[in-house]
C-alpha cells in the first residue's frame, strides 16, 4: 500500500472519524413510520366515531367515552397523535429556524407543549372514563 | 473560518442527511410536499383544541357547557371543517409517502401520478367527512346550549360501567 493511498484513506476516515452515526439516526425516521401506520387507523376511528354521535352534548359523549373500550383507542389515540405531531413540528422548526439558539429554545418549547398536551388529554379521558356520577 | 454544509448548517459537527434546501423540488411535488407539511402543522393546531376539549369534559357537565361558547364559535366551526381537510389529505398523502418508503412508486411519472390521486382522493374524502359533518341531526352539533340533564339521562349514566 503506498503512502499516497495511506494519505487518501486517512483522509476519508478523518471526515468520518468522530463525526460518524451515532446508530440513532433513523430513530426519528422509524418512530415517524410507526406512529403514522398506527393512526392510519386511530384517526380514522376518532373522526368516524365522532362523527357517528348523534350529537355532541356532555351526556352522549361521557356515554360514549365510558361504553365499552371506547377509552383504550381514544387514550391510544391522544398520545400517539401527540407523539407523532412532535416529531413532525420538530422537523418543521430545524428546517426553518436556523439560529442554533432560537432553534434548541424552539424545540424545547415544542416538546414541554406536546408532553403537556398529551399528558392532559390522557388524564382528562381517565377522568371521564374511570370517574362516578357526574 | 465558519464553512457551512449547502444546506445552510454548520459545517462542524455530524454530516446531516439531505433535507429541505437539497431537493430541488418544482409544481406538482413542491405542491404536494408543502401541503403534507402544512396540513399535518393545522392538525398540531388541533391538538391543543383537543385537549381543551377534553379536559371540559372532565371537569364536569357545567364547565363543559359552558364552553359551547368557546368550542361552538364560528371561527372554530369553520377551523373544524379545515381539520377534516387537512385529516383527509394528510392521511392520504402520508400512506403515500409509506408506500414511497418501500421503495416503490419512486419515479418521476409516478410520482406525478400518485399527486394527482392523493389530491382528488383527499378532496373527495374531505368533502365526504365535511359533508357528514354538517348534515348530522340540528347540524353542526355541539354543545347544546341549555340542555340539561335529563333523570333519564343521569340514570343511564350512573348505569354505564365505571
Amino acid at each position: 500500500m503506498s503512502g499516497d493511498a495511506e494519505a487518501t484513506r486517512r483522509s476519508a476516515l478523518g471526515q468520518v472519524r468522530g463525526y460518524g452515526s451515532a446508530k440513532e439516526g433513523v430513530a426519528h425516521w422509524w418512530t415517524q413510520r410507526l406512529t403514522s401506520v398506527a393512526l392510519i387507523v386511530l384517526g380514522c376511528w376518532f373522526v368516524v366515531s365522532l362523527l357517528a354521535l348523534p350529537a355532541f352534548d356532555y351526556v352522549t359523549l361521557v356515554r360514549w367515552m365510558r361504553s365499552g373500550w371506547t377509552a383504550l383507542p381514544l387514550i391510544l389515540f391522544a398520545a400517539v397523535a401527540t407523539w407523532h405531531s412532535e416529531l413532525g413540528v420538530r422537523v418543521i422548526i430545524e428546517d426553518y429556524v436556523h439560529e442554533v439558539g432560537a432553534k434548541t429554545v424552539a424545540l424545547a418549547f415544542s416538546t414541554f407543549i406536546h408532553v403537556v398536551i398529551g399528558a392532559a388529554s390522557v388524564l382528562a379521558v381517565l377522568k371521564v372514563a374511570l370517574g362516578g356520577p357526574p | 473560518m465558519r464553512a457551512t454544509a449547502s444546506n445552510g448548517a454548520p459545517a462542524r459537527g455530524r454530516p446531516l442527511s439531505p433535507h429541505l434546501t437539497v431537493y430541488r423540488m418544482r409544481r406538482y411535488c413542491l405542491l404536494t410536499s408543502f401541503s403534507n407539511r402544512a396540513a399535518g402543522g393545522i392538525l398540531s393546531l388541533g391538538l391543543p383544541l383537543f385537549a381543551y376539549w377534553l379536559i371540559s369534559l372532565a371537569s364536569g357537565e357545567r364547565w363543559y357547557e359552558s364552553t359551547h361558547a368557546v368550542l361552538g364559535h364560528p371561527a372554530l366551526l369553520a377551523f373544524y371543517a379545515l381539520l377534516l381537510l387537512a385529516f383527509a389529505y394528510h392521511l392520504i398523502a402520508g400512506i403515500r409517502h409509506l408506500i414511497w418508503d418501500t421503495g416503490r412508486g419512486l419515479e418521476r411519472a409516478q410520482s406525478r401520478t400518485s399527486a394527482w390521486v392523493v389530491i382528488a382522493c383527499s378532496l373527495v374524502l374531505a368533502g365526504l367527512l365535511i359533508w357528514w359533518a354538517m348534515s348530522r341531526a340540528g347540524g353542526p352539533a355541539l354543545p347544546a346550549a341549555g340542555a340539561s340533564l335529563s333523570p333519564a339521562h343521569a340514570a343511564s349514566i350512573a348505569r354505564a360501567p365505571a
